[in-house]
């Protein structure tokens, strides 16, 4: 092991080195800054580094603790007390933090250090982390890519090793998607099993926060500490958490696993679909089930999912007005002038537009048109996931429809942007949990792209997802594939 | 009505008080008016007999305890204008 090997390490490994104290965790930060300045001018995982804070936390971390000195970067949607949280908004500019959210007290708690804040679509609205205002992130597979998004600075992050972990936000796919455009893990727990207080609200029934990671046991170690009730959110689930990584196993006998027939879309990606071909055969190979079943309403997904998206955050984000914290407009005239110019210089395009449509689908006369539609519409949608989990343990799709796309080539047309949600959304709308598991490239020119397994669980079953997504994943080589960025890439 | 749905986009901006330019103005209406077109679809669903509260989530209540929050000074940590322990706004009644 050298310095130039350790951020390739999973958490789980790191901490083995940890606890033998074959190294400190202030080495740890130390190797890991070295990291970030060598690759970070080309990736743009980053916003915000306090690697003073973090060595200092360092200096006293509890390695048997069951993230015992292991850094985790977290999505600049997250408050970190002291630390900036931008959501990658001018209209956040100059704000630091007054408090932890639950998650990262519970990170810290179980002895992790947050470390460093990570770029995302401004205020985790949109797919390729391409809205933030802030800075640009790259894929680390091919520098003219996008990583996905919204939490695209935790996924590049990740796969470039310049975290061995990290926190992201889901509302429609911002951690599944990223993660399989990037080749890593991410995991969207069901709605309720982790607090979203202290996660800046963009809709508040969709969003849930949870981890990035390169391997599935990572992702059941972060989720081992940051499930579970929190009084502070009063849709938090009161259930019991169990131990994530005590299941991983490696055998499926027993295992029934459905293909939704309404994800085999024509839309998808000929590479992306012959990878999901080889992984369905795989899974089956290790003892599993398949069978083909129907989610019907599948097609309103999309629609439902921007009607009430969009109402949720253009209530939620009344708050940016310019008084309280954050950006405000110079000189305004009177009470008016100061919402509306803070609002115009400090959000950008796509905030805009949807905070003028979610306004729009609640305004008198188009409520129950749009609205309470959509709502009816979603309780369809959560009726198909119920009506197929009696008959299968857990969904197999595409995470996205195609693999990474250029820098620029949806920008200028949203629906498209949305379009690339279309298999992911679901779960956001059904409150189920879902995790994405690299399964394979798809070559473009001379670069390899990597491609998205997701898998969907039923509510509260995290753990059977984890253990389907494990046992594929050790069953393949496909997490160990390094982009040519990484810290140890394969040799020529 | 400035475009192909209902959707007046420099109406609703400015109930959302965002100002916006023209240009602005015309290129949301132009992508919001394919956004409405594309949602149009959710007409074509059967939806009698589904009841949903509005949120479609249960309403979850606890007690009323006080407990330790922002001090005053914590709470104005972040003000763009302050004095006095209070946010400072422009003048709103004459």
């Amino acid at each position: 092991m050298t310095g130039n090997d350790l951020p390739a390490l999973s958490i789980a490994d790191l901490q083995s080195l940890l606890r033998r104290r074959e190294i400190s965790p202030r080495e740890v930060i130390d190797i890991l800054r070295e990291r970030i300045e060598a690759v970070d001018k080309d990736i743009g995982a980053y916003l915000s580094l306090d690697i003073e804070a973090a060595s200092k936390e360092a200096e006293h971390a509890n390695v048997d603790l069951p993230l015992g000195g292991i850094p985790i970067a977290i999505k600049d949607i997250i408050n970190v007390m002291g630390q900036p949280c931008t959501c990658a908004s001018k209209i956040l500019n100059g704000y630091r933090a007054p408090y932890d959210a639950t998650v990262i007290e519970k990170l810290r708690a179980a002895g992790a250090i947050p470390f460093g804040k990570t770029n995302l679509d401004e205020f985790a609205m949109g797919s390729s982390t391409e809205n933030s205002a802030l800075k640009s992130t790259r894929n680390p597979w091919d520098l003219s890519r996008v990583p996905g998004g919204s939490s695209g600075g935790s996924a590049a992050a990740v796969t470039a090793d310049e975290a061995f972990g990290a926190l992201g936000s889901d509302t429609g796919g911002s951690i599944r998607q990223p993660a399989a455009l990037s080749g890593v893990v991410g995991l969207k727990p069901t709605y309720g099993r982790v607090s979203r207080f202290g996660l800046v609200a963009f809709a508040s029934s969709l969003d849930q926060i949870g981890p990035v990671t390169k391997t599935v046991r990572d992702a059941a170690l972060i989720l081992n500490a940051i499930a579970g009730h929190d009084p502070q959110d009063s849709t938090s689930l009161n259930k019991p958490v169990p131990d994530y990584g005590a299941r991983l196993e490696n055998d499926l006998r027993g295992v029934r696993l459905g293909v939704p027939k309404e994800y085999m879309i024509d839309g998808i990606d000929p590479q992306v679909r012959a990878a999901i071909d080889a992984a369905v055969k795989q899974l089956n190979s290790l003892g599993a089930e398949i069978v083909e079943v129907s989610l019907p309403s599948t097609e309103y997904a999309v629609a439902v999912y921007y009607i009430i998206a969009t109402a949720e955050a253009s209530a939620n984000l009344a708050r940016f007005d310019g008084v309280r914290y954050g950006y405000r407009a110079e000189n305004p005239k009177d009470v008016l002038d100061l919402y509306g110019r803070t609002r115009e210089e400090g959000f950008g395009p796509e905030v805009k537009r949807r905070i003028i449509l979610g306004t729009y689908v609640l305004s008198s006369g188009y409520y129950d048109a749009y609205y309470l539609r959509a709502q009816k519409v979603r309780e369809l949608i959560r009726r198909d996931f119920a009506s197929v989990f009696d008959k299968v343990d857990a969904l197999i799709s595409p995470t996205s429809p195609v693999a990474a796309f250029t820098l620029g080539e949806r920008v200028a047309d949203p629906l498209q942007m949305y379009l690339a949600d279309i298999f992911t959304i679901a779960a956001n709308l059904a409150g189920i949990c879902g995790i994405s598991i690299p399964c394979g490239f798809a070559q473009l020119n001379e670069h390899r792209l990597p491609i998205g397994l997701q898998l969907l669980g039923k509510p509260l079953d995290e753990a059977r997802i984890l253990q389907i997504a494990h046992a594929y994943e050790q069953s393949t080589e496909w997490h160990k594939a390094r982009p040519p960025i990484a810290s140890n890439p394969p040799k020529p | 009505m400035a475009g192909n749905s209902d959707l007046d986009v420099a109406y609703v901006a400015r109930l959302a008080r965002i100002n916006l330019t023209e240009d602005e103005a015309k290129t949301f209406q132009k992508q919001l008016d394919d956004v409405l077109k594309y949602v149009e679809k959710l007409r074509q669903v059967d939806i009698t007999g589904i009841d949903v509260a509005a949120d479609g989530l249960p309403v979850v209540f606890r007690e009323d305890v006080p407990c330790g929050w922002f001090t005053a000074e914590q709470a104005l940590s972040n003000a763009p204008r302050q004095t006095n322990g209070l946010f400072v706004v422009p003048k709103v009644v004459e």
